[in-house]
C-alpha cells in the first residue's frame, strides 16, 4: 500500500469535505442572553460586595467608638508629654533603636 | 419556521465593525449582537472542522463570541476585526481538542464496510480511488480524531485549509519556525496512523 499517495487522497478528500456554515435559527439571541447573564453575575457580585462592606462599617465605628472611650477612661491617653509629631517619630523609629537607648 | 438561519442581506447602512466595537466599548451591548449575526456562519464553519457533535459546536461558537465580548478592550483596531475574532476562534478549537483528547484512541478495525472497499479499491487501483466519496472523508475524518491536537490543528490549516505558515502562525500565536516544526511532527504523525491502518486492514 503507498501511504504516501494514500495520505494525499485522504487529505485531498478532507479539502472537497467543506464543512457547514449553516447556524441554528436565533443563535445570537442566545449568545446575547448569554452575556447579558454574565453582566448581570458581575454586577450582582459588586453589589452583594458593597452591601457587606456597608453592613460590616456600623459595627467597625462602634468598635471604634467604645475603645476611644474605654482608652479615655482608663487614661491611657493622658499624662503623656509627648506631641503628635514626636510620638510619630518614636514610632517610625522604634524598630531602629537600640533596647538600652 | 426554519431550523436554521439564512445569510443576511446587506443593507446599505450597514455600520462597520470597528463602529460597532466601539459602541460596544461605550457600553451599547445590544450592538454586540450584530456582530454576532455577522460573523456566526464563518466561526460555525471553522468549528465544524474540529468538533462533530452539534451541541459540542454551539458550545465552541457560543464562548467565542463570549470571549470576544470580554476581551474586546484588548482588540486594538490594527487588523480587521474578523482576523481578531478568527484567532480567538482558532485558540477556542485548540482548547477544546486539548479537553477532549482523552477520547482520541481509536482503532481501524472497526471500519464500516463502505470504508473497507474504498481502501481495497486504492489498493488494487490506487490512482482510481474516488476523492469524493463518502468513505474517503469518513475515513480521513476518523484519522484526524487520532491526531494529537496540535498535529490537527497545524494539518488543518495547513493542508486542508490551504494557509500559508505566516497566516498560520497569526492564527495560532505560535512563531513561525514553531509551526514548521509542527508541521513537520504532525505530517509524521500521520503517517503513523496511516501505518497503523495498514498493519490493522492488512497483516
Amino acid at each position: 500500500m503507498n501511504l504516501a499517495l494514500l495520505q494525499q487522497k485522504l487529505l485531498a478528500a478532507a479539502r472537497l469535505d467543506r464543512p457547514s456554515d449553516a447556524v441554528p435559527y436565533a443563535f445570537e439571541q442566545r449568545v446575547m442572553a448569554r452575556i447579558a447573564r454574565l453582566a448581570q453575575d458581575t454586577t450582582d457580585l459588586w453589589a452583594a460586595w458593597s452591601r457587606l462592606l456597608w453592613r460590616a462599617a456600623a459595627p467597625c465605628l462602634g468598635l471604634t467608638a467604645a475603645l476611644v472611650a474605654m482608652a479615655l477612661f482608663s487614661g491611657a491617653l493622658q499624662g503623656t508629654t509627648l506631641t503628635l509629631g514626636e510620638g510619630l517619630e518614636t514610632t517610625v523609629y522604634a524598630v531602629l533603636t537600640e533596647p538600652g537607648e | 419556521m426554519p431550523l436554521f438561519g439564512q445569510w443576511q442581506t446587506a443593507s446599505p447602512v450597514e455600520r462597520k465593525d470597528e463602529d460597532i466595537v466601539a459602541a460596544v466599548r461605550q457600553g451599547d451591548t445590544a450592538s454586540f449582537e450584530e456582530l454576532v449575526r455577522r460573523y456566526q456562519p464563518r466561526v460555525f464553519a471553522t468549528a465544524r472542522r474540529y468538533a462533530r457533535r452539534e451541541s459540542e459546536i454551539e458550545d465552541i461558537v457560543q464562548e467565542v463570541f463570549i470571549k470576544a465580548f470580554q476581551k474586546l478592550d484588548t482588540y486594538r483596531g490594527e487588523a480587521p476585526f474578523e482576523h481578531w475574532l478568527m484567532r480567538l476562534a482558532v485558540r477556542t478549537c485548540y482548547d477544546f481538542l486539548r479537553v477532549h483528547q482523552r477520547n482520541r484512541e481509536h482503532h481501524f478495525s472497526d471500519l464500516s464496510v463502505p470504508e473497507q472497499d474504498w481502501l481495497e479499491r486504492f489498493v488494487a487501483e490506487p490512482d482510481r480511488a474516488p476523492e469524493d466519496a463518502a468513505a474517503a472523508r469518513t475515513l480521513v475524518r476518523r484519522l484526524m480524531e487520532m491526531l494529537s491536537p496540535k498535529a490537527r490543528l497545524i494539518i488543518t490549516l495547513l493542508e486542508i485549509e490551504d494557509r500559508s505558515v505566516k497566516e498560520i502562525s497569526a492564527l495560532t500565536g505560535w512563531s513561525v519556525p514553531l509551526v514548521k516544526v509542527r508541521a513537520f511532527r504532525a505530517r509524521a504523525e500521520m503517517r503513523k496512523c496511516l501505518q497503523k491502518l495498514k498493519r490493522e486492514q492488512y497483516l
